[in-house]
């Protein structure tokens, strides 16, 4: 399955470290990254995949909802299809 | 990844953060003309059993679409067959129980509405219409989730005034039934005209004849998206507040499309329309009015509301249409009073009035809906008001409803608590001048000429 996980909160070090150490625990493949300061506020953007058979989306929003709670920041796993339909035509 | 597809992903989690981006419901239509029996018990165990194991899954379904996406669903909801046509099988008197049934079956699969408690008699009244239609107090007193409507008029058919004026009864009885919590039970039953089968936003929602045996039909929300959208081109011709309506409409619609198939594919079903309506809530930042005030209106109401009004309706429909896969419902703004925070500060300040919430209704869905009128209002006032809608979508080929709450107990400008996505509407003055002895005429307001397009 493709999600977009987004990360965005105030910037301090070690939100990547901990966002790719967890997905990489998870077995989530990331499969591109892209990332931007404003300011104070990080904006992460990652497309990544993972194989529904072995893993569950639920679980996986779940563990990186604490990674989330743990950097102060703020992270998503969206199915890649809300931004599809949304987008293109 | 591309800088264009980052923005975009970052607008979609904007909207639904920030703008309040939601699908409103997704409702699911049963058929239960299959449940008819000449045996009332017999009918509404069949009623329960089919609600229950059809909408079994519905809950769980729109909670996982929910997650995957995340995006919230405000409601799951059920609308069945007219009950008239079912009830009107058995030998019963009285169909309080089938709302029972309805009531009981829609908590057991924890939905929040179920609507379909309904008679269609645009042209004539059954026997089982009447008995439905005099049930109806009771059944929305005794009853928590139950939802009614009654259709009273079409292009087609005319305005059968005599259920004009039953109406109005009914509407007088279920306020004074309800009159500790100020004719709360009115809030809902809905009377139409042009009423369509397909409608997935309660009060109003039935499962028409014509249609599938299950189906899931979705309704979206989005003023909170229109408005930003209208806060770029401030200041800028109609032809650009136009495009950008549009575009965002695209964009709320294909939410509404996506999560509707999704929903029918995992609940084995047939997937029904996306209803285009622009559904408000009382909540700041979810509000029609606003949409209308941003065009440049000081407060909605004044003079230029119907035009703003017009533009949006429009430009929301022509958006929309290309978005999803099929098109239903209503599929026009929604301007209740009491569901809508800018609506009920203009009608708590005296600015929007009854007259000119009517000329609203000429151009956009619904009508008079959530309206409070004086506790004393009598029915043949209730009746009057009712025709004079009913009038307005016969003769322009549109649906147009009443749902008025004569709030019992309380006067002109006082404010009645509704809860929830009901939220508060001020009361406000009806005409005095009595149309008693107009609607004490009863039969039929022929069809429009134009009724006749064969």
């Amino acid at each position: 399955m493709k999600i977009i996980l987004t990360v965005t909160g105030l910037d301090h070090t070690g939100i990547v470290g901990a966002v790719a150490t967890e997905l990489t625990r998870q077995d989530v493949n990331i499969e591109n990254v892209s990332q931007s300061l404003m300011d104070e506020y990080f904006t992460m953007i990652m497309q990544c995949s993972f194989d529904e058979n072995t893993q569950n989306l639920a679980d996986l929003q779940d563990a990186m909802k604490k990674v989330g709670e743990a950097q102060k920041v703020k992270v998503r796993i969206q199915s890649e299809d809300i931004f599809k339909a949304m987008h293109s035509l | 990844m591309l800088t264009d597809s980052n923005a975009n992903i970052l607008e979609t989690i904007q909207m639904i953060e920030e703008d309040k981006l939601d699908i409103r419901t997704v409702t699911m239509g049963i058929s239960l003309l299959d449940c008819a029996d000449s045996d009332g018990e017999k009918a509404r165990q069949k009623i329960y059993d089919k609600i229950t194991s059809r909408a079994e899954k519905l809950v769980e379904v729109c909670a996982g679409i929910e997650a995957e996406l995340g995006i919230p669903i405000i409601n799951k909801r059920i609308s069945v067959t007219p009950i008239a046509l079912v009830a009107g099988a058995s030998s019963d008197t009285d169909y309080v129980e089938f709302a029972k049934t309805l009531d009981a079956a829609a908590k057991a699969v924890d939905v929040n509405f179920i609507g379909g408690f309904s008679a269609l008699v645009d042209k004539g009244v059954t026997p089982a219409d009447e008995i439905l239609m005099s049930s109806i107090p009771r059944a929305l007193c005794e009853t928590d989730v139950v939802c009614s409507s009654v259709n009273i008029g079409s292009s087609r058919a005319g305005i059968n005034m005599s259920a004009v004026k039953r109406m109005g009864e009914v509407i007088r009885e279920t306020a004074d039934l309800s009159a500790d919590q100020h004719g709360f039970g009115c809030s809902k039953l809905v009377v139409f005209a042009n009423a369509v089968s397909d409608n997935p936003f309660m009060a109003g929602a039935f499962h028409g004849v014509q249609e599938a045996d299950t189906v899931i039909s979705v309704g979206v929300s989005g003023p909170g998206v229109i408005k930003r959208a209208l806060e770029k081109v401030r200041g800028e011709s109609f032809d650009e507040c136009a495009e950008a309506i549009k575009k965002a409409a695209f964009k709320v619609t294909r939410m509404g499309q996506l999560v509707g198939t999704m929903a029918a594919k995992r609940l084995g079903v047939e997937f029904g329309i996306v209803d285009l309506s622009l559904a408000p809530t009382a909540e700041v930042g979810d509000s029609v009015a606003h949409v209308l005030e941003e065009m440049g209106l000081e407060t909605v109401g004044t003079h230029g509301t119907v035009a703003a009004l017009a533009l949006l309706n429009d430009a929301v429909k022509k958006g929309g249409l290309m978005a999803c896969s099929h098109v239903g419902g209503l599929s026009g703004s929604f301007i209740p009073i009491s569901e809508d925070i800018g609506m009920i500060a203009s009608a708590a300040a005296g600015k929007i009035s009854l007259d000119k919430l009517e000329a609203m209704t000429a151009i956009c869905s619904v009508g008079l809906d959530m309206v409070a009128i004086p506790g004393g209002t009598t029915a043949s006032t209730i009746s009057a008001m009712i025709a004079d809608e009913a009038a307005i979508g016969v003769m322009n080929h549109k649906t147009t409803a009443v749902r008025l709450i004569p709030a019992v107990g309380l006067e002109i400008g006082d404010m009645v608590e509704f809860g929830g996505l009901l939220g508060r509407a001020p009361v406000m003055p009806t005409h005095s001048p009595s149309a008693e002895a107009f609607i004490a005429r009863t039969g039929r307001i022929p069809s429009p000429v134009h009724g006749f397009r064969n």
